[in-house]
């Protein structure tokens, strides 16, 4: 029993509402609030991650188990659990502090702030809700202020790209309402712990339950098949918004739950470890192919997170077969890192690609690459920290980038899949391209007429910039056995100790 | 089981309304559709043929209960449909607003 886990919720909940309320007489109360309150959960986090207490429990309501079943709804963090919830805090720490110059040019802030919060709340509540339905009723807080979010400056591309993204949201969202449905007739419980125990040993059932699970979570994910929303409406929201929704909202509601899915509540079997492989090794392919050609950069970039995503899903997905055929147990232990560590790692570059792309177009109006150059003398910040992220992105040493990526392709060549680590170093030289396009119109170059009073970005805005360049070098230190130890290990080691998920979260 | 084949057909007719029409309003009439027939599904689960209501009390007769917890799933389920409805029909509006149809093959400031 952890009394502190509801504030991951309330916390953000509460900054939702009291700026609605109070955002009627102060204008400012959004920005004043949302930043010490996430301060308050990232301190919470890193409380959780060093104490290294690997799992804890809040029955909500209080209600103890009646003969071993949990009727309580359970608030679960465990090692898996606590990177995500390091990964919220940290990009919406950093987005938020980035907001505050950029929001000056909508009229209605203290919205942008609540349903920035209302995004946060949801996504915390996703990764800490052990129970099936409230992750559910997160997931749709989460989706439904991300609709909102998307669409803030109301313009036709972004009414457009919302409107799509809301269809195919509400389609997943239905798929993963009938999964639930059919979970709950089949074992009687919610309760994720419970549904590990009492789920039917019945193959045929157990592969129909996980193409629902997998079609409606990989839309939310975007894995390539069902990609078609993410470029829409990554590349139409406020920047800030582009940074969360592809730092973190595809992560947080959408990878995390099939990884804790199908490698903790359902038994790991050959077939679906395969669909989740082959999954992510399209995504890399396909979105890395579809971003080269992108002149728009944040266009671009929402392609790339696609393919970023999929290094991510083939590491956790090379584990899962490695673990199906049980094979060497090390070399799925290091195929899990790297996908744990990429998404650690993307989280970080990819939002600060945003946030470069968003200060480029609050100061010069575009983000064509074609009308854009020579930025580099008028913006120098935002020119380095891009270059840092590009490099990172495309895995060039010593930046976060290049170590989980050669982790994942060290482990595909140990577990004999040779194509893959192939498909993996071709798809990190294509990105490496991509970028270099980037630099190269962006930033280098001929500056174009009218740049002559393009100035860099506000104090804010460079800040939130500067610390997630810094991060970005700062990550690789995760490397470091020790350093490994007290962040990734963890996640890991729920991973691989995959049944004992139920006993550890009921007997607690 | 034929209501549960009803329902399957149910949350079709509104993947098909969702896929196939052009009008936004349209679009939304089948995502509803298909809402309503999971939500009809989920009731289908907790109900017992000659079933009472769930309260032990004794106003009511007592006997086997049908299942209360798909219930309160629904009732959940409607709220959130309610909010993701609302949005939707406030973005086609604003939709209508820039384009002055309801047509999607019109709208297409998006492509690549």
């Amino acid at each position: 029993m952890n009394a502190l886990i509801p504030l991951y919720v309330i916390v953000p909940l509460g900054t939702a509402f009291l700026t609605l309320i109070l955002g009627r007489w102060l204008k400012d109360i959004g920005k004043y609030l949302i930043i010490p309150s996430m301060l308050f959960l990232l301190g919470l986090t890193l409380h959780y991650i060093l104490q290294a207490s690997p799992t804890s429990v809040y029955r909500v309501g209080g209600f103890a188990d009646v003969m071993g079943i949990p009727v309580a709804i359970y608030l679960v963090t465990d090692g898996l659990a606590s990177i995500l919830l390091l990964i919220i805090s940290l990009v919406g720490l950093l987005v938020a502090l980035y907001s505050i110059n950029y929001t000056k040019q909508y009229s209605a802030e203290e919205k942008y702030y609540a349903l920035l919060s209302l995004m946060l709340a949801g996504m915390y509540g996703v990764v800490i809700a052990g129970d099936i339905f409230n992750l559910f009723v997160f997931l749709e807080i989460a989706s439904i202020a991300s609709y909102a979010l998307v669409a803030f400056g109301i313009e036709k591309h972004q009414l457009e790209a919302t409107f799509k993204y809301q269809i195919l949201g509400g389609v997943s969202s239905l798929i993963i309402l009938m999964a639930i449905g059919f979970i709950y007739w089949t074992t009687g419980t919610l309760n994720l712990a419970d549904i590990a125990n009492q789920l039917p040993d019945v193959k045929p059932y157990q592969m129909f339950v996980s193409v629902l699970l997998i079609g409606g979570f990989g839309l939310k994910a975007a894995m390539v098949p069902f990609h078609s929303w993410l470029p829409d409406a990554h590349s139409s929201a406020p920047s800030p918004i582009s940074a969360m929704l592809s730092g973190v909202l595809i992560k947080a509601i959408g990878i995390y739950v099939i990884i804790r899915l199908f490698m903790n509540i359902f038994r790991i079997n050959y077939e679906i470890a395969l669909t989740i492989t082959v999954l992510g090794t399209l995504s890399m392919i396909v979105g890395v192919f579809l971003a080269v050609g992108q002149w728009d950069f944040k266009r671009l970039l929402a392609y790339h997170s696609i393919s970023q995503m999929g290094y991510v899903v083939l590491g956790i997905g090379i584990g899962m077969l490695v673990l199906a055929t049980h094979g060497n147990e090390k070399v799925a232990m290091l195929s899990i890192t790297g996908g744990l560590f990429h998404m650690l790692n993307h989280s970080i570059f990819k939002a600060l690609l945003f946030l470069n792309a968003g200060s480029i177009e609050y100061r010069t109006g575009t983000r064509n690459l074609r009308k854009l150059g020579g930025l580099n003398a008028r913006m120098p910040i935002t020119s380095k920290s891009s270059f840092v992220a590009s490099m990172a992105i495309s895995g060039i040493p010593p930046f976060n980038g290049f170590f989980s990526k050669v982790i994942i392709i060290l482990a595909a060549i140990q577990a004999g899949y040779y194509w893959l680590a192939f498909f993996a170093v071709v798809v990190s030289i294509i990105t490496l391209a991509s970028f270099t396009k980037v630099q190269k119109y962006a930033f280098q170059g001929e500056m174009p007429a009218g740049f002559d009073k393009v100035k860099e970005s506000p104090f804010g805005m460079s800040l939130a910039m500067i610390i997630l360049a810094v991060l970005c070098l700062a990550m690789s230190l995760l490397i470091i056995p020790g350093v490994r130890a007290v962040f990734l290990q963890p996640a890991v080691e729920v991973l691989l100790q995959a049944t004992q998920y139920s006993t550890r979260v009921i007997g607690l | 089981m034929i209501p549960f084949v009803l329902c399957f057909v149910l949350f079709m007719v509104g993947l098909f309304g969702v896929i196939m029409l052009r009008n936004l309003i349209k679009i939304v009439i089948g995502l509803s559709i298909m809402e309503y027939s999971v939500y009809l599904f989920l009731i289908l689960i907790g109900y017992i043929d000659g079933g009472t209501v769930p309260i032990i009390s004794e106003c009511f007769e007592q006997g086997p209960y049908v299942d209360p917890l798909p219930q309160a799933l629904v009732l959940t389920a409607i709220v959130i449909g309610l909010a993701t409805k609302a949005l939707m029909l406030s973005v086609a509006i604003r939709l209508y607003k820039h384009y002055g149809t309801f047509d999607i093959r019109e709208m297409n400031k998006l492509k690549g």
